[in-house]
């Protein structure tokens, strides 16, 4: 046991003047800014935080997001990697069936069955979309993938494959379009449907070959070197993204693809700074689902959104998910946009946040504070708070500003309702309306409802005394 | 006369700092009543008490802003303060660029820091989960909360003895650590007794005592009122007996507590025989040495020279005619024993906390007879601050007692120390002055040494100069009120 010394610093919760009473004895007091847990959850709580097995099972699940690989080890269709059939269609967040479904989620769905040719035109689609008809559509999650803003994945396009050898998992995600008017936001137009059979055609193709071609690319690594250029990894990509065309350039130009072809696809990837979003988060969510299914532990290996629904699953729960209406963000618009064309929160790259990154990474990444309406001190503070919701760092990921201290890492659901803070989310905004595409990016948290309800859940797999 | 009850949301404040709060408002000017506080059920009935309308329904993590003044310029004025006084309150927001918020959990709070000790007040139903993150830290926890569940405090004490940290309290706010006071605690010199104590006010007074006869203290651990109960089983005292038989500062162990259960007892002997040092029991209980036996005792086992407590004569001689003896405490211990001496001399006294054999007194703690009330008791202290920190509630007390015909003598203590008001003795003053002047006797037990913050000296001139009498030990005091009792059949 420590012996008794004479305390330099005391940590102090609750009544301030036996704080002030060490301030008079010389002796720091470390106040803590006290509240209540979230109102309804001091019981959970009290059981969850009086359960021997969390300490330990959220060290290990810190231990295995940490050691969690990421490599790109392929790019083909999802018909293939996925083995998604016709008619078949995954998206981003929690389920969600067509009459609950946001207008971005059904612009992309919409789109998605134009790709595939299951329609001859939106009206059809969106009839067909409406009644089921054959058509079927469930969670990124639920097949280890994930997906940005809409995240629709339809037989057809081309995924990144990732693999964590360590821990034997493997993810997905799509190939990034660019901004503005693309499926992801919800828009279908035509020039829309074109890019998308391009991405098939050419680039996917092309990208195939480029890394079957070379070593398996080591996508962590890069995350590791972007972190540190400024890029926090879910608003700002631009340094992964040249790191990672870097890697796949010589043998793209090798490939045999023609130099028009390999010109364009070249000048897609860098003339898209959220190309690498797509494979930061399938290794984001190879990070968490090292970290999934633990007995007794209070981390969150998933949060996401659908447009209507927020959702988040933890360790300790295994793969339910505990939904709440998801909040708008919060931040600027593009060109004459405003708030009331915001769709409330969307997408499944708030697997960033889940791995430490994105907005827990902000302090990492003041270019872009102005651009989700922050300043760089707000951005240092945020991510100095998110260390007191968190379980963990993670050294791969260091933040140069913090002197190189280590992201925050395993958001911990007792920390966030004791606390009442919420995990930072830092994102793109898609238009209320079906076909508009992006209209802003700002910052959001999940609502409280998703954390109440995992503490009530965690407390119930509490084996009793 | 203008009102307003507003509920606030989002801003939590503990409760001390609250009643600072409301005290500031209320003694300015043009305002009748005020009271800022959390929405507890307390302070709602409260609140209801006050004539305030409350609104449909709140939740206890929303303030109440209840003022009533004279005038809406007064009531304007008032509601300013209380923005002002709260905005003081809170804490500072970082200012340096780059500066880290104050951290929002313990357990974030120790990451941070170089802390080896975690003193956790928050309200006893949340301290739990609270003071499980401080012992996950690897941290000594004192856990100054009452009405923490025992089941709560059963789980935690397993916790930190597989954790090998020591955990002190719940519910017994006082420990000295190395010279370092956690919670109450008296500023006393250092020296060769090391005090394990299941009872807070009893580990001061013992504290106060050893110091007045120049003996000093190498640490006092208060193990929390419950610790040596057949439920906790003396976890946390057998721990605390682990560190002292270790620390090279500690010469003699002495273990303060009420009788221990029987079970536990034969354990805490067997332990305090394979200590390697010496171990004094200073257990109070029916026909047991009070504390000032057990204190001379002590500082005759490490050689001192014992020195008796100081004592001062009153300016009422006599207690009012046929009139009972009225204990007011803010000690729990000091009640305890104050009653068993009592007890002895007039039969059954009625408590909130009764000997057994005494009577329980009702909800609103209506006297009855021979009267003792420890104000610091759990029940009354829930959404409360105790009365060491604020002791409003017992100076309302003894101005009702003087208007008790049935009152004969009263009795209190004043407990100084860290953590403590900052003029105890100058927040009764007033109303024992009352009492003496109706031909009320007060004797006040004083539990202080000259070094804490509020002055032994000054302290004890100013219950003097309100005509109290004035015992550094509180079996004298105790002593005193009972001869002072008058025309009273049971007082043999």
């Amino acid at each position: 046991m420590k012996p008794l010394a004479a305390p330099e610093s005391v940590v102090t919760a609750g009544v301030s003047l036996l704080a002030d009473a060490l301030d008079q004895q010389g002796v720091e007091a470390v106040r803590v800014d006290w509240k209540p847990p979230v109102e309804g959850t001091a019981a959970a709580v009290a059981t969850v935080m009086g359960d021997r097995r969390r300490k330990p099972a959220n060290a290990l699940a810190l231990e295995r997001m940490l050691t969690a690989e990421a490599t790109l080890v392929d790019v083909r269709p999802a018909s293939e990697a996925l083995g998604l059939g016709p008619g078949e269609f995954l998206h981003a967040g929690p389920p969600v069936d067509w009459e609950h479904a946001s207008g971005p989620m059904r612009g992309a769905l919409i789109g998605a069955v134009l790709l595939e040719g299951l329609a001859s035109g939106p009206e059809e689609a969106e009839q067909k979309l409406a009644t089921g008809d054959g058509l079927r559509w469930e969670p990124c999650h639920h097949r280890g993938a994930v997906g940005p803003m809409a995240g629709v994945v339809s037989p057809s396009m081309w995924m990144f494959e990732l693999r964590d050898d360590v821990h034997g998992n493997t993810s997905w995600c799509s190939l990034n379009e660019g901004l503005g008017k693309v499926l992801r936001y919800g828009a279908y137009s035509s020039e829309v449907i074109e890019r998308l059979r391009w991405m098939n055609a050419v680039l996917g193709p092309l990208l195939q070959t480029a890394v079957r071609a070379g070593n398996p690319i080591d996508v962590k690594a890069i995350i590791s070197q972007m972190v540190q250029m400024g890029d926090e990894g879910h608003n700002r990509n631009r340094a992964g993204t040249l790191m990672f065309l870097r890697e796949v350039l010589p043998a793209m130009i090798e490939s045999g693809g023609s130099s028009a072809d390999v010109a364009e696809a070249v000048r897609f990837v860098s003339g898209n700074d959220h190309f690498f979003l797509n494979l930061g988060m399938p290794a984001c969510k190879l990070q968490a689902s090292a970290a999934a299914g633990i007995d007794g532990s209070t981390v969150v290996t998933v949060l996401a959104r659908n447009g209507t629904d927020f959702g988040i699953q933890t360790s300790g729960t295994g793969d339910r998910w505990f939904t709440a209406p998801a909040n708008t963000p919060d931040g600027l618009f593009l060109g004459s946009f405003g708030p009331e064309d915001a769709n409330p929160d969307i997408g499944d790259s708030a697997i960033t946040e889940t791995a430490g990154i994105g907005g827990l990474a902000m302090a990492t990444a003041p270019a872009i504070v102005r651009f989700v309406g922050g300043s760089v001190p707000d951005a240092l503070a945020t991510t100095r708070r998110m260390y007191d919701i968190t379980v963990g760092e993670n050294p791969a990921f260091a933040i140069p500003v913090l002197e190189f201290r280590g992201s925050p890492t395993g958001i911990d659901v007792t920390a966030v309702v004791r606390s009442g803070v919420l995990p930072q989310i830092n994102t793109g905004m898609a238009g209320r309306v079906a076909g508009t595409g992006q209209v802003g990016a700002g910052l959001v948290t999940p609502p409280m409802a998703c954390f109440t309800q995992a503490i009530a859940a965690l407390a119930d797999e509490v084996p009793k005394a | 006369m203008s009102k307003t009850l507003q509920v606030r949301r989002g801003g939590y404040v503990d409760s001390v700092t609250l009643m600072q709060v409301s005290k500031t408002v209320s003694a300015s000017p043009g305002v009748t009543a005020a009271l800022v506080a959390m929405a507890t059920e307390l302070n709602l009935d409260l609140a209801t008490s006050m004539g305030f309308d409350l609104p449909a329904s709140t939740a206890p993590n929303e303030m109440l802003v209840a003022v009533e003044a004279a005038d809406d310029d007064s009531l304007a004025q008032a509601l300013d303060l209380v923005e002002a006084t709260l905005r003081e309150a809170a804490s500072p927001a970082p200012t340096a660029f780059g500066a880290a918020p104050p951290p929002v959990t313990v357990g974030a709070a120790a990451r941070g820091s170089g802390a080896t000790v975690a003193l956790v007040s928050t309200p006893g139903e949340y301290a739990f989960a609270d003071a499980v993150d401080a012992v996950d830290a690897g941290l000594h926890t004192m856990v100054f909360s009452d009405n923490v569940p025992l089941e709560q405090e059963v789980a935690l004490k397993r916790y930190a003895e597989d954790t090998d940290v020591l955990v002190m309290g719940p519910d017994c706010g006082t420990a000295v650590v190395a010279g370092v006071g956690l919670g109450f605690a008296n500023v006393v010199r250092p020296g060769p007794v090391g005090i394990v104590a299941a009872s807070g006010t009893g580990a001061q007074h013992l504290m106060t005592l050893l110091d007045h006869a120049g003996v000093g203290v190498s640490h006092c651990l208060g193990v929390g009122g419950r610790d040596l109960s057949a439920d906790v089983g003396g976890l946390s005292t057998m721990r605390a007996l682990d560190l002292l038989a270790d620390d090279e500062a500690t010469d003699l162990v002495v273990v303060v507590s009420k009788p221990p259960d029987a079970e536990v007892a034969d354990r805490l002997e067997r332990r305090a025989q394979e200590l390697g040092k010496p171990v004094l029991f200073a257990l109070l209980g029916p026909g047991r040495p009070d504390l000032t036996a057990a204190a001379e005792r002590v500082v005759a086992a490490v050689g001192g020279a014992w020195q008796e407590p100081s004592s001062a004569r009153g300016s009422v001689e006599t207690g009012r005619p046929r009139g009972y003896l009225r204990g007011l405490f803010a000690g729990g211990t000091m009640c305890y024993e104050a009653m068993l001496l009592a007890a002895e001399r007039v039969g059954p006294i009625a408590s909130n906390t009764p000997l057994a054999g005494g009577r329980s007194l009702d909800d609103q703690l209506r006297s009855d007879g021979h009267t003792m009330i420890d104000f610091g008791d759990d029940r009354l202290t829930r959404g409360r601050p105790h009365p060491m920190i604020d002791g409003s509630i017992r100076v309302d007390r003894l101005r009702a007692e003087v208007e008790d015909a049935t009152t004969g003598v009263v009795l209190l203590d004043v407990v100084l120390g860290l953590g403590a008001a900052l003029d105890p003795a100058g927040e009764i003053a007033p109303a024992i002055s009352a009492a003496t002047a109706a031909g009320l006797p007060v004797v006040a037990a004083v539990v202080g040494t000259k070094d804490d913050p509020q002055g032994l000296e000054s302290q004890v001139e100013v219950l003097r100069d309100a005509g109290a009498w004035v015992h550094g030990s509180n079996a004298d005091a105790t002593r005193t009120a009972l001869s002072l009792l008058r025309d009273r059949e049971d007082n043999s």
